[in-house]
């Protein structure tokens, strides 16, 4: 059986369609939220959602990812209830693909093989370990491909083409592409060069594109949806999704982010096509 | 000692017996950065290709004998090596067992032994044409030892420092200022060491094409803990030619502080294949090791993945990074060289927990018994020292490594015993 990653990125690059891959971190604002949130991610219209499992030394995240990693922990979020409140979601929506992101050393304290137990059985699809490149990933990743994980890697601007026919070997589901150098939400975007490299990324994939690290706008969206199979979404949603305090609150923040930028990447698709 | 400590040194007796049927260890890490299952490479993949120019740049400087001349120059007249050994006799003396003979690292320039990895790093950063340094500290002495080493060089500096530690150590971020760098108070996390880090890596990712990052101990991604060991490994490598030429033997046994671990790596690394020389990394055991509130990693941790290492590490039940406590603040650190990892698990060295008071009761026995005053780090060395000392005989010798002198520490001890200075 085809993944729900593989089967969604599938029928979207059939009906010529971006996909729109939407972040929040497990637990914020609240771990009662997280649930209602992942919901009115998909409402507004997230094709695929990241999970983030909270660390409290998210090396790679810039400070609005920081800040809702601190939150969700201070509020007593840990990987077992992330997990948990994965398996609820699944309840009532078994079909948009969820990828659990985060570092390695609370999966390792659980232990690989639990954690692939775990994650398998609360209905996860994909892993992304920001801190485990893919020279460390040792028999990890035979133990997340028995449970049916799909290993999600990054690639950096900085990527070595040595190092990149190595990752592309390793990738499932799909390659996520920095797109810039520096932490998640930072800075601002070139937009150009990075659906160059896209392209010259493309001739050696097997598997579709995403891009993130620093999205914010739909005129960035925009701009990289004919390159990109997906754009992914994070800082500036976790922010806004930080203020909802209840279901409604957050189905009107997951629409006020998420709205434009799907109208966005399906606008450009569809005038590219014409 | 407390028990726990009694209960760990019995444990690591019964590794000791194995050592004899180890391989020479002076070889690791591998090629991609491994010390058995520790150290290695966890990061994000911006950080890979940085990590790889800096692996080749430092291979190739080892190559080249202008860098090792230049650093030979800078230790013997910037640094003010060789560092002496001292017999200290009275406290030797007083303990009535081996004999305490002292490294003396608290007489380099900036006061500790962190000036020798600076000044290493610093000579890489101006091979490989960066223009601009940055680092993390703690209790500020590497942070002070960065800014030394840029003044020098002419290099822009930027020191990343938790909040609580610029309040804490308010006389290093001036000696810092005086010195032409700029301190960023770090207000993530627990405000502390981990989090300046934290901040650093993400300063690196961001900057890697001007940016040099000095990281001040053992620990981080591969290259870092062979790098910053290789650069102390001076104190090692003296400590070995000068008890050979004066004693004709080499120590019995070796004592050093161990909060990253580098003044100790440092200390051990030459000795490694030597058997006979017992290892002693001595920890911070802060309110005791049964209190929670401490920063011995090996003593009291288990193996986990942080800073872009494999090793052991303080956590909570989810794999949380805890908050640590010690009244040293260059300890203060939740986890520990990957070297030290591994030399704990393999038995090769052995390490004990040392907490607050008897630091402190060290702190005040060197001051008065041989007029030198210890810094906090190294009073836990020397605690352990005085034990150890006693337990062996008149014809043997311990080395302890005094890795900095106490001047920054006097306000933290007057602070402490409540007097206002």
């Amino acid at each position: 059986m085809s993944s729900r990653i593989d089967q969604r990125l599938a029928e979207m690059q059939a009906s010529n369609r971006c996909a729109l891959i939407a972040f929040m971190t497990g637990g914020d604002p609240a771990p009662e939220l997280t649930v209602p949130a992942m919901h009115a991610m998909v409402a507004a219209g997230a094709d695929i959602i990241e999970l983030g499992m909270p660390f409290s030394d998210p090396m790679a995240d810039g400070p609005v990812i920081q800040r809702s990693s601190e939150r969700a922990l201070a509020k007593g979020m840990n990987l077992k209830q992330t997990l948990a409140c994965l398996a609820e979601f699944r309840r009532t929506d078994n079909y948009t693909p969820v990828v659990l992101m985060g570092y390695l050393n609370p999966i390792e304290h659980m232990g690989m093989q639990s954690f692939a137990e775990q994650a398998q059985a609360a209905g996860a699809d994909g892993v992304l370990l920001v801190d485990c490149p893919v020279e460390e990933l040792d028999t990890s990743g035979e133990v997340l491909s028995k449970h049916g994980l799909q290993q999600i890697f990054l690639i950096a601007p900085t990527t070595s083409s040595a190092r990149l026919s190595e990752i592309c070997a390793h990738g499932q589901g799909f390659l996520y592409y920095v797109s810039l150098k520096g932490i998640t939400g930072a800075g601002s975007l070139a937009t150009d060069e990075v659906a160059a490299s896209l392209r010259s990324l493309r001739t050696q994939a097997k598997v579709p594109l995403a891009v993130g690290f620093g999205i914010k706008s739909a005129e960035q969206a925009a701009a990289l949806a004919n390159d990109a199979d997906a754009v992914v979404v994070g800082s500036a949603l976790v922010e806004r999704l930080a203020t909802a305090t209840n279901a409604a609150e957050l189905n009107a923040a997951a629409a006020e982010i998420l709205a434009p930028l799907r109208v966005a990447v399906d606008d450009t698709r569809r005038n590219f096509a014409a | 000692m407390g028990s726990a400590c009694r209960r760990l040194l019995v444990r690591c007796n019964v590794l000791t017996s194995n050592i004899s049927k180890l391989e020479p260890v002076a070889t690791l890490p591998d090629e991609r950065g491994h010390f058995g299952q520790f150290g290695g490479r966890f990061v994000s993949e911006t950080l890979m290709a940085p990590l790889q120019e800096l692996t080749e740049a430092y291979e190739q400087a080892k190559l080249d004998p202008a860098f090792e001349a230049e650093m030979q120059s800078d230790r013997r007249d910037y640094v003010g090596r060789p560092s002496p050994i001292y017999h200290a006799q009275r406290l030797s003396a007083e303990m009535g067992g081996a004999q305490i003979l002292l490294k003396r690292e608290d007489l380099n320039h900036t006061g500790a032994h962190k000036i020798n990895n600076t000044i290493g790093q610093a000579l890489l950063a101006k091979r490989m044409g960066k223009t601009r340094i940055i680092a993390e500290t703690g209790a500020g002495q590497h942070g002070v030892a960065s800014a030394t080493v840029a003044a020098r060089l002419g290099i822009d500096c930027v020191v990343y420092m938790g909040a609580v530690d610029v309040q804490r150590q308010a006389i290093n971020v001036f000696r810092m200022k005086l010195l032409g760098a700029t301190v960023i108070p770090v207000t993530s996390g627990s405000k502390t060491l981990k989090d300046a880090l934290n901040e650093a890596m993400r300063d690196w990712v961001a900057n890697v094409d001007d940016t040099f990052y000095i990281i001040g101990t053992v620990a981080g991604p591969h290259p870092y803990p062979q790098l910053v060991r290789d650069f102390n490994a001076i104190v090692g490598r003296e400590a070995r030619k000068q008890m050979l030429d004066r004693y004709g033997k080499l120590p019995d046994a070796l004592v050093a502080c161990v909060g990253g671990g580098s003044n100790a790596i440092g200390l051990f690394h030459p000795f490694l294949d030597d058997k006979d020389v017992a290892l002693y990394g001595v920890e911070a055991a802060g309110k005791g090791l049964s209190s929670g509130q401490h920063a011995a990693s090996l003593c009291a941790g288990k193996p986990g993945v942080l800073h872009g290492n494999r090793t052991y590490l303080l956590t909570d039940d989810d794999g949380q990074i805890t908050e640590t406590h010690s009244i040293s603040a260059g300890l203060d650190y939740p986890g520990v060289g990957p070297e030290h990892a591994w030399l704990h698990e393999t038995g090769r060295a052995t390490y004990v927990g040392i907490d607050d008071q008897q630091a402190l009761a060290a702190f005040h026995k060197l001051s008065r018994c041989e007029g030198i005053i210890p810094a906090l780090e190294s009073a836990h060395a020397i605690a352990y020292g005085m034990q150890l000392a006693r337990e062996l005989r008149k014809d043997q010798n311990v080395l302890i490594n005094l890795s900095g002198r106490g001047d920054k520490d006097v306000h933290t001890v007057a602070t402490l015993e409540g007097i206002g200075l």
